[in-house]
């Protein structure tokens, strides 16, 4: 079974973003860029679904500029085999990236396909939904287990009560969450090799996709800033202050 | 014009989020978007349904009652939502786990956008929506026929339920091959929800161990709070995954957040600094959650917490 895993560049996870002066988006200029943390989760599960066997083959892919090259030698120094770049240096929004995607799987006929569940640049948590819904396949997201067994994969959900276990036929869909597994590092012997993994270039066009969007940006803000409070010297200074300060108890 | 709004349910029960949901619609609604419908959809739902026809704004109830969409599988739901999202402008569900796995199917069989979590309304094609875990809001515009969107159910006060709209049931029933649901493991507490408590209590990595985490249910107890968790709190196996306060995790914004044993990672404070006062205690008098606490107490929690609930 063949393996597809999606994987973005954003920006590192401990970075704090600004927001341009003028309001007309967030300033990424020399921000650190790197593999969204939930598509090193889903790196991870493909890599270790091929190393029990299940997988014979773990493919990348990204969508997105030239510099995201680097997120799928990153993936290829992890484990995956190949990688697909889908290059464009447009804005691709999540639709644009899902009908990209289906184009993918239409070539490569993955038995499953691991997103993240969620980028944390825009925060959408709906590629993976889109992905689906377009290649008429089922959906396990938000996944802390994944079990494939046969012609099925039995997904362990974070849902908001609890964890939910569905059964889904392949090819199925998945979109990782935090505890799915700990992601490895990659070991600089595996980052020699993974320069020399192929590496397809291809464009939007080549999957006869439009990558333009009905959502326009009117301005971006920072949000309300929280100041700062008062250090309290002991618990009952803290008590005081909520029931006579604050009035919250 | 007229405004879809999916119910969201469990137990038996509306959920408190739908009531926040159609919030949100009516604000579409006085922006020129017509009507409220509410759809329940799940297995023995009319005691729902009979809720939800008592929100205020809600014109229509519609049930979609039977066995395929017990658990609200995102498949089956999904091709529902595409059947009646015809003669809609909006479609609306709240940010919850269950309106993030479907409402993108629908969008995308729809061919349109989604906007996830929008946290206010501009117009009737214009929202407001928290990017970068939540470190700048972008104001956002839809060209879309359809406006497919999920909402974050703590930027909008709840609804009153003095209503009385009609109920009618949905025929046309879907089949779904491809998903089957196993089984669900919930945790059972007799607190509030998390994200509608109006006082939550978390405790992070500073609590130790799985049993410290004891000390925050005597406070959580006298407060009538919530209690929560950070990422490393769920990692390390202290709390359980939905307890989880963050970026990643629940959103919630309460009168009262007390953040005992954490250090304020911007994926945390992402979920909780709309609350209204923020409590931090921790032992590092440098920690990053003391820039965004109305109080913070420097010391160490095994001490203050067992003092805090004897004078409270
Ligand atoms: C108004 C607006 C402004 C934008 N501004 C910018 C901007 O300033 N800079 C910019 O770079 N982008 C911008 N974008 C594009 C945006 O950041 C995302 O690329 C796009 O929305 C898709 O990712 P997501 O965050 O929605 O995906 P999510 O649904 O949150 O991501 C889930 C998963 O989908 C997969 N995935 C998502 N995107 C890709 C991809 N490109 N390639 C491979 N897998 C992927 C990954 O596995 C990821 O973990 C903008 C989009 C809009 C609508
Ligand atoms: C993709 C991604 C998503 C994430 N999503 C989330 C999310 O949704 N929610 C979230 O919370 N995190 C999230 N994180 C993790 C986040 O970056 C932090 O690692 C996490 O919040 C840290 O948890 P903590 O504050 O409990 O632990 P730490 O940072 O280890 O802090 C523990 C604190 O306890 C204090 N302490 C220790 N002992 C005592 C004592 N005896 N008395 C008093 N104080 C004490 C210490 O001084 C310290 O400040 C995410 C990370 C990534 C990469």
């Amino acid at each position: 079974m063949k393996v597809l895993v999606a994987v973005k560049r954003v920006i590192d996870y401990n970075v704090k973003i600004r927001v341009k002066p003028d309001h007309s988006d967030v300033d990424l200029t020399n921000v650190k860029m790197a593999m969204n943390p939930f598509c090193e989760i889903a790196v991870e599960e493909a890599v270790r679904l091929k190393e029990k066997g299940v997988a014979s083959e773990v493919v990348a892919v990204t969508v997105g500029p030239k510099a995201a090259q680097e997120q799928l030698r990153t993936a290829m120094a992890l484990g995956a085999d190949r990688a697909i770049h889908v290059q464009t240096d447009d804005k691709v929004e999540s639709l644009a990236v899902a009908k990209l995607l289906k184009g993918v799987i239409d070539e490569e006929q993955p038995g499953l396909v691991i997103l993240g569940k969620q980028a944390i640049d825009t925060d959408n948590n709906q590629t993976g939904q889109m992905l689906a819904a377009l290649a008429g396949l089922p959906q396990g997201t938000f996944a802390s287990e994944v079990d494939v067994q046969g012609e099925k994969v039995a997904v362990t959900r974070e849902i908001d009560g609890g964890l939910q276990t569905v059964e889904l036929s392949l090819p199925a869909i998945v979109t990782t969450d935090l505890r799915l597994n700990d992601p490895r590092y990659a070991k600089l012997p595996d980052i020699m090799k993974a320069k020399k993994k192929p590496l397809d270039v291809k464009t939007p066009e080549d999957y006869g996709v439009a990558t333009g969007s009905k959502v326009s940006l009117i301005k971006v803000e920072a949000p309300a800033e929280r100041k700062g409070g008062v250090k309290v010297g002991s618990v009952d200074e803290l008590v005081d202050k909520l029931k006579n300060e604050a009035k919250v108890l | 014009m007229s405004i879809l709004v999916l119910a969201d349910h469990h137990d038996g029960q509306l959920a408190g989020t739908t009531a926040h949901v159609v919030a949100a619609a009516q604000e579409i609604a006085r922006a020129g978007g017509g009507d409220i419908d509410v759809l329940v959809a799940g297995e023995g739902v009319s005691a729902i349904a009979e809720a939800a026809a008592k929100l205020d704004g809600v014109s229509r109830v519609w049930v979609a009652d039977n066995a395929v969409y017990a658990h609200q599988l995102a498949e089956p739901l999904g091709a529902l939502l595409v059947e009646l999202a015809d003669g809609y402008s909006h479609v609306l569900s709240s940010a919850s786990t269950t309106g993030k796995n479907v409402m993108p199917r629908l969008a995308a069989l729809k061919d349109v956008s989604q906007l996830s979590d929008v946290i206010a309304v501009e117009g009737i094609d214009t929202f407001c929506r928290p990017i970068y875990a939540g470190n700048a809001i972008a104001t956002v515009k839809s060209d879309d026929a359809l406006k497919v969107m999920t909402v974050r159910s703590t930027a909008f006060d709840a609804v009153a339920a003095n209503g009385g709209a009609g109920i009618e049931s949905v025929d046309k029933v879907v089949d779904n091959t491809q998903s089957s649901f196993i089984k669900e493991e919930l945790a059972q507490s007799d607190r509030p929800e998390l994200g509608a408590a109006k006082v939550v209590i978390s405790g992070g990595r500073g609590m130790g161990n799985g049993e410290n985490f004891k000390l925050l249910d005597g406070i959580a107890d006298k407060l009538g709070a919530a209690i929560g968790a950070s990422r490393a709190a769920v990692d390390a196996g202290y709390a359980h995954n939905d307890m989880q306060v963050g970026q990643t995790g629940k959103i919630v914004a309460p009168d009262l957040y007390i953040a005992v044993g954490i250090s304020g990672a911007i994926q945390h404070l992402a979920g909780m600094k709309d609350s209204k006062v923020i409590v931090a205690i921790n032992q590092d008098e440098e920690a990053p959650i003391f820039q965004v606490a109305d109080y913070g107490l420097v010391g160490d929690l095994f001490e203050i917490l067992p003092e805090l609930e004897s004078k409270l």
